[in-house]
């Protein structure tokens, strides 16, 4: 939640400022310009660049700590299955939807990620929000748990299998990112 | 038949279940009992919805520059949805006006008051 704080050399203490400039963000806020303009002229790659620079600057984010090598296969398995569970889920809730006088039977269950990355949490937040009928409904950084409302789960022994979804969706992530065994994702541990 | 209407019934027929997932999307919002599950019809069923009519979309106009626009707006409908979805949620936990008679499970409220605890990163 909070940025480190630093201690400067006249003594006052106030948060560390991120570095502001990073490359990847620089890019890639580039790119949707240019995309959304729909014009790959110079000039409006140079007016891209500025405003991306500009809003880099004023909005700055934290950089992910992470050591990350993207695995191909593993990325397309990843998004593959994801777009597979994302029609599963919408059909499910769509018949849930539909069926007459049906009450879903909804869970809230906790679930423990076991990377302790903040972008592996983000990105396994997102996804289980889309699939598999789940929306996150409170995400606690300092432990790297997730509270997910589970629709129309049926019964406590599913609810707990939903668990098992979860860290199976994480362990994906992971593999995909390159981050290898949970137990080896080098930051987080300053907590 | 040509590749053009091939692609052009295809389209359609993209278009067609976006928009029927969508239609659902919107029932199911006004069907549902509480505001979670409504929470579940306004994501998941109306981002495929919206995902197949801008496939849709893509194959029927087919003009390359037009296709970047339409996945960043699938991309950011994906990253933007579960967020509004997520505080929704959130807030209506912490305000207790979710209705925990229809939960099975209910791991949240059994905690402490709902908040993290202090000194938390």
């Amino acid at each position: 939640m909070s940025p480190q704080l630093r201690t400067t050399r006249r003594g006052d203490v106030r948060p560390a400022r991120y570095q502001a400039l990073q490359p990847a963000a620089v890019v890639w806020l580039t790119l949707v310009w240019v995309v959304l303009w729909r014009d790959l002229s110079l000039g409006n790659l140079v007016l891209g660049l500025v405003v991306a620079v500009v809003v880099c600057v004023v909005f700055p984010l934290p950089p992910v700590r992470m050591r990350m090598r993207i695995r191909p296969a593993a990325l397309a398995w990843t998004v593959v299955r994801f777009l597979a569970d994302v029609v599963v889920s919408s059909v499910h809730v769509a018949y849930a939807v539909l069926r007459p006088r049906h009450r879903p039977r909804n869970a809230v269950i906790e679930v423990d990620l076991t990377s302790s990355s903040d972008l592996v949490l983000t990105i396994v937040a997102q996804m289980t929000s889309l699939i598999p009928g789940s929306i996150v409904v409170e995400a606690r950084r300092s432990t790297h748990t997730l509270f997910l409302h589970v629709f129309d789960v049926g019964d406590a022994e599913s609810a707990d299998r939903f668990r098992g979804t979860v860290l199976a969706q994480e362990a994906r992530v992971l593999r995909a990112l390159g981050a290898g065994s949970p137990a080896d994702a080098p930051e987080g541990a300053t907590g | 038949m040509t590749w053009t209407t091939a692609l052009d019934v295809v389209a359609a027929i993209c278009m067609l279940s976006g928009a029927l997932f969508a239609l659902i999307a919107a029932l199911g919002v006004l069907r549902l009992p509480d505001l979670l599950s409504r929470m579940h019809a306004a994501t998941k069923p109306q981002v495929l919805g919206l995902l197949l009519v801008l496939t849709g979309l893509g194959l029927h106009v087919r003009e390359p520059e037009l296709i970047g626009i339409l996945v960043l707006i699938g991309f950011f409908q994906m990253i933007t949805s579960p967020v509004a979805t997520h505080m929704v949620g959130r807030a209506a936990f912490r305000a207790r006006l979710v209705d925990t008679e229809g939960l099975v499970v209910d791991e949240l409220s059994q905690l402490d008051n709902g908040e993290e605890p202090r000194g938390a990163p």
